[in-house]
């Protein structure tokens, strides 16, 4: 396609280049497609459902609806760049204890949305979690379950686990 | 893997909630669902659909698109090599139109090629030339013969009546209503995608695929493609949720036929949109119901007329047509009945397999009219249910007689003990969240009502109507390892650490290895039909039961003890009657015992032309408190708390039961109050999730559970399903709970702001 152009992203830490894409690509296509960063997730490219969100210069945003070329000088941190892989978050260990996770599509997503209400407010309200991660879609587990995660790593970073 | 003596005791057995061997890959983003799978050199594949209900094909021409740089291949019904249609339960949908489209959405050709804006640019390259047909898209006019045959197989898919006792009983207390659903989506979070692998020479294919059934889609994948089943290898790729939506074929043939034409790999994943046009749904319904009963309430008899709108093509409205007239007497004792049910075929979407499968049409409709019941004889919710509450040894209207636990009075209630919500009416310190409207700021918090609503249900577990439904398990512990090999998908309702507790319970190891669930094994039937647990948790503990055997009676044999003396106690191997205690690593030291198990259900019968049969295997029980707050000006609903109480058998990993409790009552609840696919003229009006509505965390009330175990003795390891129970008496109590807000009529889910506020 004659559309093409290469850019650079920073990604995670990382300069990463993406040579000859499509300009019309999302940033979330181009995170899965081309940087094979696949942990964000297409579940309605429409924004509605929060599964493919990424913190774009600390702004949580739904990737489906940036598109990858105008993030060029934006930092861009995904489900893989906020913990090691080997040592996961407190919030990724509290939605495993808590029965958070079920299909685990939305789950990155919700740990995106969880973490970057968790480093704002780190004693959220009930209310508070309700309505920051009401953008976030889960068809499996009636969000009971990722309530109590998400409180419960309050508690563990108020008092300690 | 470690096979290190440890200390303590082994967690994550039968009754516990171990966290998920899957669990921190999903929340690391690193598990791999089927829409992350590529290989190197793939082609991305797509599909061109109908845009029309009903019309004949006259011609195709695919010159233009094939001139796109990048595509690869194109293919029509013309490029199928095997049989053109398939189905689950009867073959007539196919693989592309060839003749005649039936509904928006069939598919009519497919590309492949090196890009996905590629694909889109050749589907709307390709020009199809359609002769308009008259649709059908009233039910009755299938019924009543009034429209010309829109498939050779006709426009009657199924009729069942049941006919049971005295067809003339007038009671002293008579009710009636009609009820209506709307078509309901799964919603699955993870869209449909597939990566298919071609073998060289087109002599066979390996398919990565998120489904519900690898077997079944097995055959009818090689039927299509005229190969031997054993050509055909499926694995499964990480699965996003299911909730019967992948029990159908969708890309499946079209993503082998791709790969195995162009020689390449082939990737489709569709979009939002294609997923609400490319799979089945919740069948729409319209169910008149009345009831007879003594001026003291008790019922009588019933009389129903059910009918199901299939939609284009059969898939399993018989089976859901067949779980509807037999749960419409619901949960209570009831001796006479007349009922007659239709699944018909028309120009909408095709409807299938969704979570309470025919029994939440039935449900909603049996619970409205119980309501009816208690104020035509001055009972309240409760006092109705509990008078007519089924009990073991009952016998249905359809002959059979339950002989599962059934604690239906039990779960009434648990659920009454519940507490109510301590919430006042309007919520509390004036959150607007708290409110109807929410964040609209819609609601004036002094004109907010509140209502309190039931719900109970009876849901058959397993296949039914003589199906032998079976599963296989492998079990194999060779130094002090097991590993598990099964072809039970796991669709997020975590068979996958079910099947890890039951091997440390019989074997008293800790780790427990599980191998790919792919085809290379025997089938493991469908993850639906709340049967995983009975059907594969069984063959799981019951291969793992004949390696212990083998394990014991090696023991036996080198220690001269009597292997009958043998058990399991902690990680050890011991001799009840003596002092032998050696270690399950160490008695399983240099030998391997490999076992194969095949779990079958009691065998049922298909239903006579009356009705009457045997034809469940099983039957589990739950109870729906509801209490709603209403703006009756603006007709919205804020539910306020759910109570339920479940006939769960034993809770094998109570989170994971809870999960199902609490994912499947917000399912119900999107049902009650937004969940509906909108059509004009056979077209889908909100194909996404920004107009298809489903709960998010702010419509989700707490939900107060209490599970009922009560060991069945009929299921292998007393565990009852436990994914439908919830969504299906959940909506009928949000909806009694919003009738008595406000003091109207409702009969119709999901209910409309229209219907509560409009006169």
């Amino acid at each position: 396609m004659a559309e093409n152009e290469a850019y650079v992203l920073h990604v995670n830490g990382s300069r990463r280049e993406v040579a000859d894409a499509w300009l019309g690509e999302s940033l979330l296509y181009v995170l899965r497609e081309r940087l094979g960063l696949l942990g964000s997730k297409a579940a309605c490219e429409q924004g509605e459902c929060g599964s493919c969100s990424v913190l774009l210069d600390d702004e949580l945003v739904c990737s489906c609806l940036v598109l990858a070329a105008s993030a060029v000088g934006q930092t861009v941190v995904t489900i893989e760049g906020i913990a090691p892989h080997g040592s996961p978050s407190d919030v990724q260990r509290a939605f495993v204890e808590c029965g958070a996770v079920q299909c685990g599509f939305c789950t990155p997503g919700l740990i995106m949305a969880a973490h970057a209400l968790l480093e704002r407010t780190p004693q959220p309200t009930g209310s508070e979690i309700r309505e920051e991660l009401s953008g976030n879609i889960c068809r499996c587990t009636g969000y009971g379950r990722i309530i109590e995660a998400v409180q419960r790593v309050a508690v563990w970073r108020a008092i300690g686990p | 893997m470690s096979t290190a003596v440890r200390e303590g005791t082994i967690k994550g057995r039968l009754g516990d909630s171990p966290p998920r061997p899957d669990g921190i890959p999903k929340t690391q983003g690193s598990f791999a669902f089927a829409g992350d799978l590529s290989a190197d050199g793939f082609l991305w594949g797509a599909t061109l659909r109908s845009p029309h209900p009903h019309a004949r094909i006259r011609r195709i021409d695919l010159s233009a698109a094939w001139k796109i740089d990048g595509v690869a291949t194109i293919i029509t019904a013309d490029d199928v090599p095997g049989k053109p249609t398939y189905g689950l339960i009867s073959k007539d949908q196919p693989v592309f139109a060839a003749d005649v489209v039936r509904y928006v959405g069939e598919p009519v050709a497919a590309v492949a090629a090196d890009h996905p804006e590629t694909c889109r640019r050749a589907l709307a390259a390709i020009v199809v030339d359609y002769e308009m047909l008259p649709p059908l898209f009233d039910p009755e006019r299938a019924i009543d013969g009034s429209h010309p045959p829109i498939h050779p197989s006709g426009n009657v898919i199924r009729r069942q009546r049941i006919v049971a006792g005295d067809q003339s009983l007038v009671g002293e207390v008579v009710v009636e209503g009609t009820y209506e659903l709307g078509m309901q989506d799964q919603a699955f979070l993870g869209l449909e995608a597939a990566l298919a692998l071609p073998d060289p020479g087109g002599t066979g294919v390996e398919l990565f695929v998120a489904t519900q059934w690898l077997h079944e889609d097995r055959g009818q994948i090689a039927a299509c493609l005229d190969l031997a089943p054993e050509k055909v290898r499926l694995t499964l790729g990480g699965v996003g949720g299911a909730f019967g939506a992948r029990e159908d074929i969708s890309l499946q043939v079209h993503t082998c036929l791709l790969a195995m034409r162009t020689g390449r790999p082939v990737r489709i994943a569709y979009s939002r949109e294609e997923s609400f046009l490319g799979h089945v749904h919740r069948h729409p319904a319209k169910i008149w119901m009345r009831h007879h009963a003594t001026t003291e309430g008790r019922i009588q008899r019933i009389e129903a007329r059910l009918v199901l709108d299939g939609g284009a093509y059969a898939s399993t409205s018989s089976a859901v047509l067949l779980n509807a007239v037999t749960h419409v007497q619901g949960p209570y004792k009831c001796l006479n009945a007349t009922v007659d049910g239709y699944a018909v075929r028309t120009n909408n979407l095709p409807c299938g397999a969704m979570r309470g499968f025919g029994v939440v049409q039935a449900c909603f409709a049996h619970e409205g009219q119980m309501d009816k019941l208690a104020v035509a004889c001055g009972l309240d919710p409760v006092e109705i249910r509990l008078l007519n509450a089924m009990e073991t040894g009952d016998t249905l209207i359809t002959g059979q007689v339950i002989e599962n636990v059934a604690p239906v009075a039990e779960c009434i209630r648990r659920t009454a003990a519940l507490a109510l919500p301590d919430v006042p009416v309007g919520g509390r310190g004036g959150d607007p969240l708290d409110l109807p409207g929410g964040a609209g700021l819609t609601a004036d918090a002094s004109h907010i009502r509140r209502g309190i609503g039931w719900g109970v249900a009876i849901k058959n577990l397993m296949y039914s109507e003589a199906f032998d439904d079976y599963s296989t398990a492998r079990c194999r512990l060779a130094d002090g390892v097991v590993s598990l090999k099964f072809a039970a998908v796991e669709v997020g309702q975590g068979f996958v650490v079910l099947a890890q507790q039951i091997a440390r319970s019989v074997l008293g190891v800790d780790d427990v290895v599980l191998e790919p669930i792919d085809t290379s094994i025997g089938s493991a039937g469908s993850t639906s039909a709340s049967r995983q647990t009975w059907m594969s948790g069984g063959a799981v503990d019951g291969a793992c039961r004949l390696v212990r055997e083998r394990l014991f009676e090696h023991i036996g044999a080198l220690h001269d003890v009597d292997p009958v003396r043998l058990a399991i106690d902690g990680r050890d191997v011991i001799d009840t009657l003596g002092t032998l205690r050696l270690s399950v690593s160490a008695a399983s030291a240099g030998v391997e015992f490999t076992e194969t198990f095949e779990q079958h259900h009691r065998p049922t019968e298909e239903l006579d032309e009356n009705g009457q049969g045997s034809c469940h295997t099983a039957f589990a029980f739950v109870a729906h408190r509801a209490v709603v707050d209403v703006d009756p000006e603006l007709g919205l609903v804020k539910v306020v708390q759910i109570a339920t109480a479940q006939d769960v058998g034993v809770a094998l990993n109570p989170l994971s039961v809870l999960g199902q409790i609490e994912g499947g009552i917000a399912q119900g609840l999107g049902l009650a109050v937004m969940e509906e696919i909108i059509f004009t003229d056979g077209r889908v009006r909100n194909a996404s999730f920004t107009d298809y509505l489903l709960p998010t965390m702010l419509d989700m009330p707490p939900v107060l559970a209490s599970m009922i175990e009560q060991p069945d003795p009929m299921a292998p390891l007393g565990a009852k399903g436990v994914g439908e129970p919830p969504t299906i008496s959940s909506t009928p109590a949000i909806v009694a709970a919003i009738r008595d807000a406000i003091g109207r009529d409702l009969t119709r889910v999901p209910v409309r702001p229209s219907d509560i506020c409009l006169p």
